[in-house]
């Protein structure tokens, strides 16, 4: 029986790892099925990582050297090229391996650092031919930047994610035409900075608000046709135009993958396609923890080191715990343990985590008024981080956090999009006062500032010309004349 | 010195195949010659995988016979060449009063045909037994001997028994032209002339091509597409039956069933269209969509992973064309639905016609009827570790969404119809069929393929002749 | 006056650039984005990352970046530098590819150690 097996060795994995190592915990293997450590962020050779975590701007994969440098300086065991092929409730893993054949392990914990796939075809139903050249971006990624191959020479992407902005201007530095991006929201999916040294550095177009209807072309891709979209993202006929291209990259979307989770009975979010998790990072069965994209897709890597530190620390508690249930730990028994729910309003797609827990004994004190400066808050209460997206795009605006209705809490924002994790924190003056009202949800919700109200999308730009800085007359009106698109949101709490 | 065959089979889907696996049995020097570069990727691969009981076709008809000895067939054979095969049986569901007087048609129908088990369900008997069904039901005829089954495999597991039995596969081999020299066949293919006694022409949906370059014209096929919807797993035991509505002239309309991967498909639908084009159309997928929650209102079509389409080889004639055509020339013609079903029933109804032809059968006394394939995922854990311990390639697992290993996939490109393209493993491993749709896998499955075939990775191509999918190498070697 | 946005990181502050005054600039929250929004009008460059062959590593490709921004308008040219170079394997994170890319004193360094295999 092992401490903790940790299963995926990306970024969630070596940080949850090291955290549990640095936490007191000795016995731990990471089950990993790539070659080698570093998962995704071995195919990332771009910079913009690691800005928030190490002050540093790099690549994904001196990130990864970061982590698995200092892994080397600990005993973690690491098992590569290995397929963890079932995870039952009572912490038992079924792996694979040509080394080592088929085996199964017992843990005290388990930490899901799977990571997740990308959104397919087939998923979104494009019509029309089904022909060689489809690439999902992240496929195309990993066959250009590790195995040295181009994926076509004339090439439109759909989706203009992360993703799907830094394959093109990957591709556009090898050789290929990078015909168009096509995006079928108003606004676009990734960080304003990749549109820029993406496609505005290469004056690639983005058709907002449109999408490919039609893949034509068989054996291989000839041409994809593309048409506007109207508010229910439903094309518009008549708007429809042909581009001649040999390749389509998509990069719709990426989805957690759970199918570990699922056949272990873990509870998963349907908002989120993760694992329900408390705080604290468990999952619904005791002693399973999560972190990163297994529980919800990540914009940055930052985030998903930070979360899994904690979640590594959380299953640390935990083991410490189960070695010396009588001793003085601060897990509280589960018996004794109230839910809070965290629910999303309006504006606000989901929460993580989905539940807090309240240890019940701290009711005791719940007479109390929290305004009463004597009160000692109990240590076994914390203020709780809260990640969250919004479901559509904000001006000005305020997350607001009540209670049966009442906005106890609100935080200001300049701006708010779907494609960036916000992140609040909830103080446990907050969490009491849920306690103290014999309440057991919290509900987040995004409002405009000038109306307070959730309103319909706004701005329905269509195509972005990509020139880059555009110089406007000094004391003209700047906003006829520039596409807006959004930003990253400012600062975090 | 050229060679003259007994038989020449054109074309390599499921009546072909057959046919090969049929003929395999006897003493005679057969060929098939295949217009695509690898067998059953026309219809065979693009269909609804029924095992049809056999109430649907007139009685009387070679459909009707034919259906139901096929069914039989189709057990035994999938259990002797390892075919995934399952009998869950099948509903026809009725809306109302007409649908439940189609019904009654059906089940006469049935018992004509000698379908085994048939019963009408009353309202509350189909809800038991489907609960997901929609409420508006009024009835269903179940057919308990209806089966599903991996109809690609089917194919390649009779046409790779052929070979093993000493069937010779000629793929790329478009014919071009019909001649004759003396009493002998000469077919001109793409790949260079064939010399045989006898024809059979199961050129599927080409078959009136293949059968006016030697006859008179005397039926023609209409190509109608069918448009399918291929959902995961957490749908697959969304209903436990093949769910069909009521029939009507053109098509068995829209079904919903489980497969045997566990997957759920939804379709088809049935639109007159051209010989080869198997693109999806929006109109026909809202189509299927909606006709389809009309039987089971509660499919997620947001799981969806995969839309395909078929070209059934429809004809101006409503049965089976099977029939000697010009001498020593036997049609197997406009084989369409329960073409599937019907194929192994056909091949031995044409065994008979050949032999009244005049071909001389002698059966083989070493012929080889079993074929065994690794099945990683379904092995015990002791059979697994022999496995891997006598190669450790089954260790290594690729298509991470199907559990396919390396071992497997090696052994689909040494197998004796070797898959030469991506989705040519995918075919004889599953890989690929998951969720992620070979996004994870295919990249490994490309260098796999380079590594075992010697061939450079850009070479490698996706499916059919010409789809390749890398364009070559980043950075130039030299300056 | 120019509007831009800074790409420094991923806030990305929408930026006013007025090239009359001195290229003074408004709207960031740092002063990395007053340099960027100043180097944008009259220099801009931008960091590079690619990747160069490599023999007797896991993968025939290791990834590079330059040491640090270089001009735009150099970027071709730069990716150019990149061709005809074959590492071999092993190779540690930092170590030069190309020296004095396009005459701009910044190198190509890989971003990975690659053992040999």
């Amino acid at each position: 029986m092992h401490d903790l097996i940790v299963i995926g060795g990306g970024p969630a994995g070596l940080a949850a790892a090291l955290s549990a190592w640095e936490n007191g915990i000795r016995d731990i293997v990471i089950v990993e099925r790539d070659k080698e450590l570093g998962g995704i962020l071995n195919q990332c050779i771009h910079n913009g990582f690691g800005l928030h975590y190490f002050k540093e701007e790099l690549t994904g994969p001196e990130y990864a050297s970061r982590f698995i440098d200092m892994l080397n300086d600990t005993s973690v065991k690491v098992k590569l090229d290995t397929m963890v092929l079932e995870l039952t409730p009572d912490k038992e893993l079924h792996i694979v391996s040509s080394a080592s054949g088929y085996e199964i392990l017992k843990a005290k914990a388990v930490i899901l650092a799977m990571g997740c796939r990308e959104r397919t075809r087939g998923a979104i139903g494009i019509p029309g031919t089904r022909p060689s050249g489809i690439f999902t971006a992240g496929a195309a990624q990993r066959y250009v930047n590790m195995e040295g191959y181009l994926v076509g020479k004339k090439v439109v992407i759909l989706g203009s994610g992360d993703i799907g902005l830094i394959m093109a201007r990957r591709l556009t530095l090898e050789g290929a035409e990078v015909l168009a991006c096509v995006e079928i929201m108003p606004y676009p999916g990734g960080l304003t900075r990749n549109i820029v040294q993406c496609l505005q550095d290469f004056n690639i177009p983005l058709y907002l608000s449109h999408t490919i209807t039609k893949i034509h072309g068989s054996p291989r891709v000839e041409g994809v046709t593309i048409a506007k979209v109207d508010g229910q993202r439903k094309p518009v006929p008549g708007t429809e135009q042909y581009l001649e291209c040999d390749t389509v990259l998509l990069s719709v979307g990426l989805i957690p993958e759970n199918e570990l989770s699922r056949k272990a009975g873990i509870e998963i979010d349907r908002r989120t396609g993760g694992p329900v998790v408390y705080e604290n990072l468990e999952t619904s069965v005791e002693g399973i923890f999560a972190c990163g994209n297994v529980v919800h897709v990540h914009d940055l890597v930052d985030y998903v080191t930070n979360e899994s530190l904690k979640a590594g620390k959380s299953a640390a508690e935990y083991i410490l715990n189960f070695n010396d249930p009588t001793g003085n730990s601060v897990s509280p028994e589960h018996s004794d343990i109230s839910d809070i729910r965290l629910v999303n309003g309006v504006g606000v797609s989901y929460t993580v985590p989905q539940l807090i827990r309240i240890p019940k004994n701290l009711m005791v004190n719940s007479s109390l008024s929290i305004s009463d400066p004597d009160i000692e808050l109990s240590d076994q209460l914390q203020d709780v981080e809260v990640f969250f997206r919004v479901n559509r795009k904000f001006g000005r605006s305020r997350i607001g956090v009540s209670l049966a209705g009442n906005e106890l809490a609100r935080f200001r924002r300049e701006r708010l999009a779907p494609g960036e994790m916000e992140k609040i924190r909830l103080p446990k003056s907050l969490l009491m006062k849920c306690l103290q009202l014999g309440l057991s949800e919290i509900e987040i919700y995004a409002v405009d500032e000038m109306t307070g109200q959730a309103s319909a999308d706004n701005a329905n730009e269509t195509k972005i010309t990509a020139v880059s800085p555009r110089t406007v007359p000094a004391g003209s009106k700047s906003s006829d004349k520039i596409a807006k698109v959004s930003s990253a949101a400012g600062g975090s709490i | 010195m050229k060679k003259t065959y007994d038989v020449a089979i054109i074309g390599c889907g499921i009546v072909g195949a057959a046919m090969a696996y049929e003929l395999s049995k006897y003493e005679l020097d057969v060929v098939v010659v295949e217009k695509e570069n690898d067998v059953c990727c026309g219809a065979t691969k693009a269909n609804s995988a029924i095992i049809h009981a056999g109430f649907d076709p007139l009685p009387g008809t070679l459909m009707a016979k034919l259906n139901v000895m096929g069914s039989r067939m189709a057990k035994e054979i999938s259990q002797a060449l390892d075919v995934p095969y399952k009998q869950i049986g099948s509903l026809v569901l009725a809306f109302d009063e007409d649908d439940l007087k189609t019904l009654d048609v059906l089940y006469e129908r049935g018992l004509l045909n000698s379908v085994p088990g048939l019963r009408l369900l009353d309202r509350d008997e189909v809800l038991q037994m489907e609960p997901e069904i929609s409420p508006n039901v009024a009835g269903a005829l179940y057919a308990p001997t209806a089966g599903i089954i991996n109809p690609w495999e089917y194919g390649i597991a009779l046409a790779e028994t052929a070979v093993r039995n000493g069937v010779e596969l000629r793929l790329s081999s478009e014919v071009l032209s019909i001649g004759q020299d003396d009493e002998n066949w000469r077919i001109t293919t793409k790949s260079g002339d064939v010399h045989a006694r006898y024809i059979v022409n199961a050129a599927g949906v080409n078959s009136d091509i293949i059968h006016n370059m030697t006859a008179e014209p005397s039926f023609s096929i209409r190509p109608s597409k069918g448009e399918y919807f291929l959902l995961d797993k957490s749908e697959g035991s969304r209903v436990k039956h093949v769910i069909f509505q009521c029939p009507s002239k053109t098509t068995k309309g829209v079904l919903v069933s489980p497969t045997v991967h566990g997957n759920l498909i939804v379709g088809p639908n049935a639109v007159p269209s051209e010989r080869y084009d198997v693109s999806n159309t929006s109109d026909g997928l809202d189509y299927v969509r909606s006709a389809a929650m009309r039987s089971v209102p509660s499919i997620s079509f947001r799981d969806n992973i995969r839309n395909f389409a078929g070209i059934r080889a429809n004809s101006d004639n409503d049965d089976f064309i099977i029939g000697i055509s010009a001498p020593r020339f036997l049609d197997l013609a406009g084989i369409k639905s329960p073409g599937l079903t019907a194929a192994p029933a056909i091949a031995v109804y044409a065994a008979e016609l050949l032999q009244n032809e005049g071909l001389a059968l002698s059966r083989k006394s070493d012929w080889i009827g079993t074929r065994k394939k690794v099945r990683f995922s379904e092995l015990s854990v002791e059979e697994k570790n022999r496995l891997i311990s006598e190669n450790p390639a089954y260790g290594r697992v690729i298509c991470r969404c199907e559990t396919v290993t390396e071992g497997e996939i090696i052994d689909a490109l040494h197998s004796p119809i070797p898959a030469r393209s991506i989705d040519g493993v995918k075919r004889r491993t599953g890989s690929g069929m998951g969720r992620c749709q070979g996004g994870f896998c295919g990249p490994r499955i490309l260098e796999i393929m380079s590594r075992e075939l010697g061939i450079d990775p850009s070479e490698i191509i996706q499916d059919r002749e010409g789809s390749y999918i890398l364009t070559g190498q980043t950075k130039k070697e030299r300056c | 006056m120019t509007e831009l946005i800074c790409i420094v990181c991923p806030r990305g502050c929408h930026l006013q650039v007025d090239p009359e005054n001195g290229c003074r600039v408004r709207g960031n929250q740092c002063p990395r984005g007053e340099t960027y929004g100043r180097d944008e009008l009259i220099n801009p460059t931008r960091m590079i990352t690619s990747t160069v062959r490599i023999k007797g590593a896991m993968y025939p490709r290791c990834p590079v970046k330059t040491s640090a921004p270089i001009p735009k308008h150099l970027i071709s040219e730069a990716m150019k530098a990149l061709d005809g170079i074959t590492l071999n394997a092993p190779v540690k994170c930092g170590q030069v590819v190309v020296e004095n890319v396009c005459g701009t004193g910044v190198s190509f360094i890989t971003t990975r150690d690659m053992q040999q295999l």
